[in-house]
C-alpha cells in the first residue's frame, strides 16, 4: 500500500449528548481519533457508545441528539458545518455504512438490484443501462455466482449471508473513500463470516480506502483489523495495533481479555470483570 | 450412568408432503454431571434437538431415554420437570408484565409444589441474585442478571438436567463469563448434567466434556475437549468451525503476500 499514513478522517474530541427529561445523557465523551487507508476496529460492549460514534461521523444521529467536537475532517469537508445538503452527496457516496442484519436494512419492496443501482443513478446520474452493467459487475465482484438471476430477487428470497454481500456491493459500488461497517457480521454463521469478511477485506485493500470496523467480538477484531480503538462508557480508553491487543495496557481491556474463554489458552474459570469507577473520570 | 440416552432420534416438523425432517438420525449418550456440546450452524437442528428431549417437540422417532426411563410421546409432570431450558434471549424468554418473583411461582404452581416462597428465595440465592429482585420487573434488570433469572426458573422444579440453548451469545463478553462460571458452579454444587447449543466453540470447549458437530441433521463427529483443545479434531467441517471461533484468517495472509485472483 503506497499511501498508509495519509489520514481520511480526524475526529478530536468529539462528544454526544442526549438530552432526556432526566438530564443530559452523554453517550460519548471527548473521543479522538483518526482513520487512515486502513481497517482499525472500535470494540465495546453494548451501550458504551460505538455505534453512536459510527453514525456521529455521518450525521445520522436522532434529531433530538447534540454532537460537540473540535473538528470532525473528512478529507476536503468539515462535517462539522456541512450542510445538510453538502452531508446527503457525501453519505452513500464518499462514506458509506454496513448494518447489522440485510434483513433490516434492505428495503423489502424493492429488488436487490434496484436498490444497488439506486446508488449510482441518484449518485452520479448514470443511465440505467449504465446502472445494471455497474450493478451486474458489483455483484459478481462479491462472489455472488449468478448475478442476473439475483439482480431481480426481492431481499427475503436471498440468505444471510448473501444479504450481507449484497449490502457491501450497495455501499462499494459508488466508490466510497471510507465504509463504515456496524457489527457486519455478527448476523452470520461462522462459515459465511469468513467469507463476507475476506471480500471486504480484498476490497479495502484493493481500493485503498478505510474501514471503520465497529464489533463486540475481541477476537475477530483483532485478526481481521490493524488497528483497535476500546470503548468503555462513551470514552475511548485505549488506542493499540491489532497484533499488540495481548499487550494491552488498559486494566478494562486487560479485563476483557481475561474473560473470554479461549481454545488456545483453556481457564478453568473465567476472570470476572471488575468495573473501576476510576475508569469513567478523566 | 447414564442420564441421557437417545438412539436414532429423528425429529421433524410439517406433515405429509411438506413434512421437513430437520434431524436425521442421531444416537448419544450423555453421562450424569457430563456436559455434552452441540455445535452447528443455524438451521442444522441443534435446537430441535433440545425440544425433543424437552419434550417441546413431539413429532419424533427413535427412543430417548432419560435418567433410566424411557420416554414416550406423553410424559407425565414428573418426568417433564427432570430437564429444563435455558433459551438464549433473555428478555424475549422472560414475561415483561410479571414480576421476577411472578416468573418464578409458574412453574411451582404448574408442577403443585409446596414450599413456594422458600423455594423462590434459595433459588434466586443459588443464581447470585438479591432476594428483593423478586419484585422487579425484566426491564428493570441487566442483560446478565435476566439470564440469571431464566436460569433460575429453569432450577426451581429441581431438574436433573439443563438444556442450554446458546445461554450467553446475547451477552457481552465480560457478562457471558459471569454467567459461564455460574453454570459451572451449579453443575458442581447440584450435580447436574447439561446439554450446550452454541456457536462458538471456545465457549464449548470452556464448558463441555464431549461435543458433537452438526451438519445438516446429522452428526459429522463427536469430540472430547481434549481434542479440540489440542486441535486434533479430524472432521474437515470441524476445522472450519474452529477456525471461526479463532477469529478472521486472512487468506492473503495465509498466501505469503500473494494477492488473491480477483
Amino acid at each position: 500500500m503506497a499511501n498508509t499514513s495519509d489520514t481520511i478522517l480526524t475526529v478530536e474530541n468529539m462528544s454526544v449528548e442526549f438530552p432526556t427529561l432526566s438530564g443530559v445523557t452523554t453517550a460519548v465523551r471527548d473521543v479522538s481519533f483518526t482513520v487512515g487507508r486502513e481497517k482499525i476496529g472500535i470494540i465495546g460492549e453494548s451501550g458504551s457508545g460505538k455505534s453512536t460514534t459510527g453514525r456521529a461521523i455521518m450525521r445520522l444521529q436522532p434529531p433530538q441528539a447534540i454532537v460537540k467536537a473540535n473538528r470532525m475532517q473528512f478529507e476536503d469537508i468539515d462535517l462539522l458545518t456541512a450542510s445538510e445538503e453538502e452531508m446527503r452527496s457525501i453519505r452513500g457516496r464518499r462514506i458509506a455504512m454496513i448494518l447489522q442484519d440485510p434483513k433490516y436494512s434492505l428495503n423489502p419492496v424493492m429488488t436487490v438490484g434496484e436498490q444497488i443501482s439506486e446508488t449510482v443513478i441518484l449518485h452520479e446520474r448514470a443511465t440505467s443501462q449504465e446502472a445494471r452493467s455497474r450493478t451486474l459487475a458489483m455483484l459478481e465482484r462479491v462472489n455472488i455466482r449468478d448475478p442476473e438471476r439475483v439482480f431481480d430477487l426481492y431481499p427475503h428470497e436471498v440468505s444471510g449471508g448473501m444479504g450481507q454481500r449484497i449490502m457491501i456491493s450497495m455501499m462499494l459500488i459508488a466508490q466510497p473513500s471510507l465504509i463504515i461497517a456496524d457489527e457486519p457480521t455478527s448476523a452470520l454463521d461462522v462459515t459465511v463470516r469468513q467469507q463476507v469478511l475476506s471480500i471486504l477485506d480484498d476490497l479495502v485493500v484493493e481500493r485503498n480506502i478505510g474501514l471503520i470496523f465497529i464489533s463486540h467480538d475481541l477476537n475477530l477484531v483483532r485478526s481481521f483489523c490493524d488497528r483497535v480503538i476500546i470503548m468503555y462508557a462513551g470514552r475511548v480508553v485505549e488506542t493499540i495495533a491489532a497484533a499488540d491487543l495481548d499487550q494491552a495496557q488498559h486494566p478494562y481491556t486487560r479485563g476483557l481479555l481475561n474473560a473470554l474463554p479461549s481454545l488456545d489458552h483453556p481457564k478453568d474459570r473465567l476472570e470476572v470483570l471488575r468495573r473501576d469507577p476510576a475508569w469513567l473520570e478523566n | 450412568m447414564s442420564m441421557i440416552k437417545a438412539h436414532h432420534l429423528a425429529a421433524s416438523y410439517g406433515h405429509g408432503d411438506t413434512a421437513l425432517k430437520v434431524v436425521k438420525d442421531v444416537s448419544f449418550e450423555v453421562q450424569k454431571g457430563e456436559t455434552f456440546g452441540l455445535v452447528g450452524e443455524s438451521g442444522c437442528g441443534k435446537s430441535t434437538i433440545l425440544g425433543a428431549l424437552a419434550g417441546r417437540n413431539k413429532q419424533w422417532t427413535g427412543s430417548i431415554e432419560i435418567d433410566g426411563e424411557t420416554i414416550g410421546q406423553k410424559r407425565t409432570r414428573a418426568q417433564l420437570a427432570k430437564q429444563q431450558l435455558v433459551f438464549q434471549d433473555p428478555f424475549g424468554s422472560i414475561h415483561p408484565r410479571h414480576t421476577i418473583g411472578r416468573t418464578l411461582l409458574e412453574p411451582l404452581e404448574i408442577h403443585g409444589k409446596d414450599r413456594r416462597q422458600e423455594r423462590i428465595e434459595k433459588v434466586l440465592t443459588d443464581v447470585g441474585l438479591p432476594l428483593n429482585f423478586r419484585y422487579r420487573y425484566p426491564h428493570q434488570l441487566s442483560g446478565g442478571q435476566r439470564q440469571r433469572v431464566a436460569i433460575a426458573r429453569a432450577l426451581i422444579l429441581e431438574p436433573k438436567i439443563l438444556l442450554l440453548d446458546e445461554p450467553t451469545s446475547a451477552l457481552d463478553v465480560s457478562i457471558q463469563a459471569e454467567i459461564l462460571n455460574l453454570l459451572k458452579d451449579l453443575r458442581q454444587r447440584e450435580q447436574l448434567t447439561y446439554i450446550l447449543v452454541s456457536h462458538d466453540l471456545a465457549v464449548v470447549a470452556h464448558l463441555c466434556d464431549r461435543v458433537a458437530m452438526m451438519q445438516s441433521g446429522g452428526f459429522v463427529e463427536i469430540a472430547t475437549r481434549q481434542q479440540l483443545l489440542e486441535n486434533t479434531v479430524e472432521h474437515a467441517y470441524t476445522r472450519i468451525l474452529m477456525d471461526g471461533s479463532r477469529g478472521y484468517v486472512s487468506e492473503r495472509r495465509n498466501n505469503k503476500g500473494e494477492a488473491l485472483p480477483v
